[in-house]
């Protein structure tokens, strides 16, 4: 039985623990063996920790034996490498934190390892979470399991890549401008970016502070829930964690979804979308319809299209300011053979970064800097000014929007890295949702020539707990649910 | 919008980046290309239109002004490239 352990989600395993069928110990060391089998080729993870897992394992099953057990109590997680997890090095992907080693914890790893959860590792991502293909790692790309010549997306594509293959249960991501959600959809598994502010970013490697935001990968939907209930509300230690209460979540799942008010906005279904993705969402609206929910076809957000722009420059405007601090005193590689401080400062940064994090520093330097602001920072918050009034219209109508998550399915390793701008396309259905704040889910619909297909639902303020709902009732409705690729 | 190669040097100046001649060439053509792109905004009729710097603000967050441990000076300093006496170490800033 314990040799396919693995091959559970979240909760069955959950259930497996509690019937006593087979223990934490036994659970992770399936998972650790998956691992060692599979790693060589995907590449998921920065750190491994199984020496630590094992630790925590057993002290699951001690809580198990006591009674004192929750939903993730003894379950293999993996954490994306930009959440800091004490005396585990966190590197964020990057050259320049190498060698970090966090002297604290961040609220969401606190929040796990209060619920009993086991980590195996520190996940794969593109350098400070920017990218979307998780090939702009200081530590070599991840590949993604359903091919291994493709990428998994980014940037929390290790998290998803090992969700995918086997390698943990669930995983925490973290999503700027849709890190979560794309990966998700290209790796065929479930992926949750909450409403901005419902999870602390205490602890958190900053990126773009107005957008960046902790959540959850998993192979099904009510693993979503029960990580989000865990890892969410308010925290004292974050001054944007919003103090709105916290529902249970997993109260959502099971219900039907009878009249529920489903908005299709035209503006996401483009030239140039792959015939197959197109379909498979053509399929999920139908389904909708089929379980009693109202969908309107007709939805326009005019100004999803500008989306992209107001994201690449408010994040990299952020950025610029956020990785100030990487300087070579404090923490983090220091380059110290230089003439003058100034001099050792710049090599620091010249050596310590990838060119696609300088490229996004130098980007917000300038829409930043003296005569540019106008036109380009301020211009940007002015028009996600207008994104936002446009979902909020769309809200008095709507319970729910679904969307593509990406235009196109996993594409391959290499063919879009020398070309920044063809990079970012892979994130425009992502980022209007990002830019709002609001919360988005992808969830597997089927596939397109065996590839997966992902299909977003974007939710209205802190409502979580309807965008699961919707999921939960589309997710038992498709064939393609908790589908494991061949590795 | 093209920007020339002395003005990617200002700009890796004021970010504090060492950046190499080749450097230089690619990121200018990059960063030409995406400002390109981005100027698509300047279009969207924004009169009267109130910045949003944050999705949901929240205003004067305060929490009880409650003295609590640091961390260890040990721990923190564990990760400096240079430290003496219990303090980071850096080299003159004025010469």
């Amino acid at each position: 039985m314990t040799a396919e352990l693995w091959r559970l989600t979240a909760h069955e395993a959950h259930e497996g623990l509690r019937d006593r069928q087979f223990t934490s110990v036994e659970l992770t060391e399936s998972v650790l063996a998956r691992i060692k089998s599979v790693e060589p080729r995907v590449n998921a993870f920065i750190t491994q920790t199984a020496e630590l897992a094992i630790e925590q394992a057993k002290e699951a099953d001690a809580k198990y034996e006591a009674g004192a057990a929750t939903p993730l109590t003894g379950i293999p997680v993996g954490v994306k490498d930009l959440i800091v997890t004490k005396g585990v090095r966190t590197t964020a992907g990057s050259k320049i934190l190498e060698n970090f080693v966090p002297p604290y914890d961040s609220h969401v790893y606190e929040q796990l390892r209060r619920a009993g959860a086991v980590m195996v590792g520190k996940t794969n991502m593109d350098e400070f979470a920017m990218g979307s293909s998780t090939e702009h790692s200081a530590f070599g790309s991840t590949r993604n399991p359903w091919d291994l010549d493709l990428v998994p997306g980014g940037s929390s594509g290790g998290s998803a890549a090992a969700v995918a293959a086997g390698e943990c249960l669930v995983a925490l991501g973290s999503d700027t401008g849709g890190s979560i959600r794309q990966p998700a959809s290209l790796c065929g598994v479930a992926g949750m970016d909450p409403t901005y502010g419902r999870v602390s970013r205490y602890g958190i490697v900053a990126f773009g502070s107005s957008l960046d935001q902790v959540g959850p990968i998993g192979r099904d939907v009510e693993d979503l829930a029960t990580m989000l209930d865990c890892i969410g509300g308010h925290d004292e230690r974050d001054s944007t964690s919003n103090p709105e209460p916290m529902p249970d979540l997993r109260h959502y799942l099971g219900r039907e979804i009878e009249g529920l008010r489903v908005g299709v906005p035209k503006e996401y279904f483009m030239q140039g979308m792959e015939p197959g993705v197109t379909t498979r969402i053509t399929e999920t609206l139908a389904l909708l319809e089929d379980l009693g929910a109202v969908v309107d076809r007709e939805l326009s957000l005019p100004s999803t299209e500008h989306a992209l722009a107001v994201y690449y420059l408010i994040a990299p405007s952020e950025a610029s300011a956020n990785l100030a601090r990487y300087d070579g005193v404090k923490y983090g590689y220091s380059y110290q053979d230089g003439s003058s401080m100034w001099e050792n400062m710049e090599t620091t940064r010249g050596h310590g970064f990838g060119p696609e994090v300088k490229r996004r520093i130098m980007i917000g330097t300038y829409a930043l800097s003296a005569g540019y602001y106008d036109a380009y920072y301020k211009k940007a918050q002015q028009v996600r000014t207008l994104i936002h009034q446009e979902f909020q219209e769309a809200f008095k109508r709507y319970d729910v929007l679904v969307t593509p998550t990406t235009p196109n399915v996993a594409f391959p390793v290499g063919a879009k890295l020398d070309d920044p701008y063809q990079m970012y396309l892979n994130d425009i259905h992502t980022l209007p949702a990002a830019v709002a704040g609001l919360p988005a889910l992808s969830i597997p619909c089927g596939d397109s020539d065996g590839l997966p297909v992902g299909v977003q639902l974007i939710g209205d303020f802190f409502q979580e707990g309807k965008v699961l709902q919707a999921a939960h009732a589309l997710e038992r409705g498709m064939p393609w649910a908790n589908r494991l690729p061949q590795l | 919008m093209s920007l020339s190669k002395e003005q990617v040097h200002h700009i890796a100046r004021l970010a504090r980046i060492a950046v190499s001649d080749d450097d230089v060439e690619q990121f200018a053509g990059q960063l030409s290309s995406l400002l390109d792109h981005f100027s698509t905004l300047s279009a969207v009729d924004t009169e009267g239109v109130e910045p949003t710097a944050h999705p949901l603000p929240l205003g004067n967050v305060m929490r009880a002004d409650e003295p609590a441990p640091s961390l260890p000076l040990e721990e923190v300093l564990a990760n400096a490239p240079e430290h003496e006496d219990g303090y980071l170490r850096v080299r003159a800033v004025l010469e």
